[in-house]
């Protein structure tokens, strides 16, 4: 539709068009975001997770400023206004039920997002900032679960806080004050409640959304990858200077999405409806009875994305009577992704092209991601103890130090491995 | 401006400067931003301070007071300061007599790391009478509170002597609050400041030093 008109002029000289035009860039934004941004023409499945991202955020803030309407950030209010959202007020229940599903959705969508990077070598050259807005995205997003969850003010809400921000307590010297700083209290109190409130409603998602805008921004400057890691640009049609390889994003692209969308949407409604809690990987159990400051619930866990990385702190054994390193390693489990631009010494970006040994290294990286973060939903105890011969340990423990190891060394020795596989000659234009 | 600039009859009109002082410019810049910065540092300090625990948070700190005459022999009593359960563990001979059984199990049974409890808690039993001890029930680890699994044995396995057993990762403590080597908790729990009025009233939050 738009194939010829790269060189044609990108404002409107009359009409209502022409009047904006003259005073704000509509006509070029749309042109350069939407009806001129050229996409590669061989997007598949993966490439739904991004816009589905977007439809979330939406989908989150939409929900929670309703949310705010009724809920209340007080210690002794809280937990009977999330009660009064879900009983007394009219559709309470189902925008709650969206909220808490659509966290739980966002972090599929994500991970499945940053699953594509990591296959197709999206992060590579030319598309590092993108990359590295997107991990801010990431723990922006983390922040913004950790956040809310407290929010409800139940059992787990309180414990699950009180473990993550005494993980702060754990840095030598000044780590006891920035976790009292954090808490402003010597406990978690009506005070965290209260700046948590602030954290989640509004200091994070401006956060979010100037970071979201950042990374589609990059990510329009140098394009977008693709399934085959072949850059698009380099094979313009000589005439118009539009990739031969290139499709433009609107209509062809909102409409592959809206699919997505639809698909999604199903997904979405049928868990609200029939399993909200799912099994309590959403909403757990022990969420709904109040906090109580002075009694842990016999089994804490977090909720289910953040349980790979819960895995590697329950993992790393205290060093010198501290549990920094564990912390540490947590922390460092999440922040690497960050060096997996500079970590891929591969020539070729696409897992397509790739050789054995990075499949290998990859699948190992994903097994060790499940099973991490299976363990981190049950107690360690859950396969039981070795016997004598290995001092009684738990087997679980056991485990998931072995996949921790695993984990990081998909990073670590990422620059060696990827040197020396051996991979297949990429084609110069884009095959499927 | 450009007008200012231009008309040359006007007594605001200026010579534009044929060399550019680029040195005295730098210095300008760095002043600025020093500046700026030094009031930016400023205005946070309300800001950051404003997140510290207010003077209500901290006086909700006061120390309270415990009768603890009620409490049987092998059993114990929760109190709350500052919003944390305090343990009073009433020992039995037999379970005091056992505490010096079991060093070589735990982690720091000589109560070395000070920051832990106060001088005069530095003993076996970690407080000021035999029997009676007193532990802030906060996991060391990451602050769940721990369950207590007084009674010797039971589904703690057949070595277990009585103590305290944190269901978030697994940390075991005994009674007098000493964790037990191969426990996520890196230290003891911590006793409390505390003295007794009476001998059946205790006062936690304050040493008994400073009376």
């Amino acid at each position: 539709m738009a194939q010829d008109k790269t060189t044609a002029k990108k404002v409107e000289a009359t009409g209502l068009m022409g009047w904006i035009d003259a005073r704000f860039p509509l006509t070029s934004n749309i042109k350069n975001h939407l009806t001129e941004y050229y996409a590669p023409k061989n997007f598949n499945f993966w490439y739904f997770f991004g816009s589905l991202a977007m439809l979330i955020l939406v989908l989150q803030i939409a929900t929670g400023i309703f949310l705010t309407m009724h809920y209340k950030p007080d210690a002794e209010l809280a937990f009977a206004s999330v009660e009064y959202i879900m009983r007394d007020v009219f559709g309470g229940n189902i925008i709650r039920y969206m909220h808490s599903t659509g966290a739980s959705m966002f972090f599929v969508v994500v991970y499945l997002h940053m699953f594509r990077g990591v296959i197709y070598g999206s992060y590579k050259n030319p598309r590092e900032l993108i990359w590295l807005f997107g991990v801010a995205i990431f723990l922006c997003l983390m922040g913004e679960a950790f956040f809310g969850y407290l929010l409800p003010w139940g059992q787990m809400s309180y414990w699950g806080a009180q473990v993550i921000v005494n993980l702060f307590a754990t840095i030598p010297l000044i780590g006891p004050d920035i976790s009292e700083w954090l808490r402003g209290d010597y406990l978690v109190s009506d005070a965290t409640l209260n700046r948590f409130f602030a954290f989640h409603v509004i200091a994070l998602p401006l956060v979010l959304l100037g970071l979201v805008a950042a990374h589609i921004i990059a990510l329009h400057e140098v394009g977008s990858n693709n399934p085959d890691g072949v850059e698009i640009k380099q094979n313009k049609d000589k005439k118009t200077g539009i990739p031969l390889d290139g499709i433009p994003f609107h209509p062809y692209y909102t409409v592959k999405d809206l699919v997505g969308v639809v698909v999604f949407l199903i997904v979405f409604v049928v868990i609200i409806c029939f399993a909200p809690e799912m099994g309590g990987y959403f909403l757990e159990a022990n969420n709904f009875i109040p906090a109580d400051s002075l009694k842990t619930p016999a089994h804490i866990a977090p909720v289910w994305y953040f349980t790979p990385y819960y895995s590697i702190l329950r993992a790393v054994p205290p060093v010198m009577n501290s549990q920094f390193p564990g912390v540490a390693a947590m922390g460092l489990s999440v922040m690497i992704f960050a060096l997996l631009p500079w970590l891929d010494k591969s020539p070729v970006k696409s897992i397509r092209y790739r050789g054995r040994l990075y499949k290998r290294w990859l699948a190992a990286f994903v097994v060790s991601f499940l099973v991490l973060g299976y363990l981190g939903t049950v107690p360690s105890n859950v396969w039981g103890h070795f016997g004598a011969w290995m001092g009684g340990a738990d087997r679980a423990t056991v485990i998931a130090r072995i996949f921790t190891v695993v984990y990081f060394a998909f990073f670590i020795l990422m620059p060696w491995y990827t040197a020396k596989d051996k991979t297949l000659p990429v084609p110069d234009r884009v095959v499927g | 401006m450009s007008d200012i600039k231009t008309d040359k009859s006007n007594a605001l009109s200026f010579s534009a400067p044929t060399q550019i002082d680029q040195e005295k410019r730098n210095f300008l810049i760095a002043a600025t931003v020093c500046t700026g910065a030094i009031g930016a540092a400023a205005v946070a300090v309300p800001f950051v301070g404003s997140m510290l625990p207010s003077e209500r948070a901290k006086a909700a700190g006061a120390p309270v007071e415990v009768d603890i005459s009620k409490i049987q022999p092998g059993g114990m009593l929760t109190a709350e300061w500052r919003g944390q359960p305090v343990w009073i563990i009433n020992r039995t001979d037999a379970q005091t007599a056992e505490l010096s059984k079991h060093n070589d199990q735990l982690s720091d049974p000589m109560c070395e790391v000070t920051s832990q409890q106060p001088a005069y808690c530095k003993n076996t039993g970690r407080g000021i009478k035999p029997n009676i001890g007193v532990v802030v029930g906060i996991c060391t680890h990451l602050g769940c509170s721990p369950t207590a699994k007084l009674e010797a044995g039971g589904d703690m396995g057949d070595q277990w002597a009585g103590g305290f057993f944190c269901p978030c990762h697994g940390s075991k403590f005994d009674l007098a609050g000493r964790v037990f080597k191969g426990s996520p908790a890196p230290t003891n729990l911590v006793v409390p400041p505390h003295q007794y009025l009476t001998d059946t009233t205790l006062l936690i939050g304050v040493d008994t030093v400073e009376a």
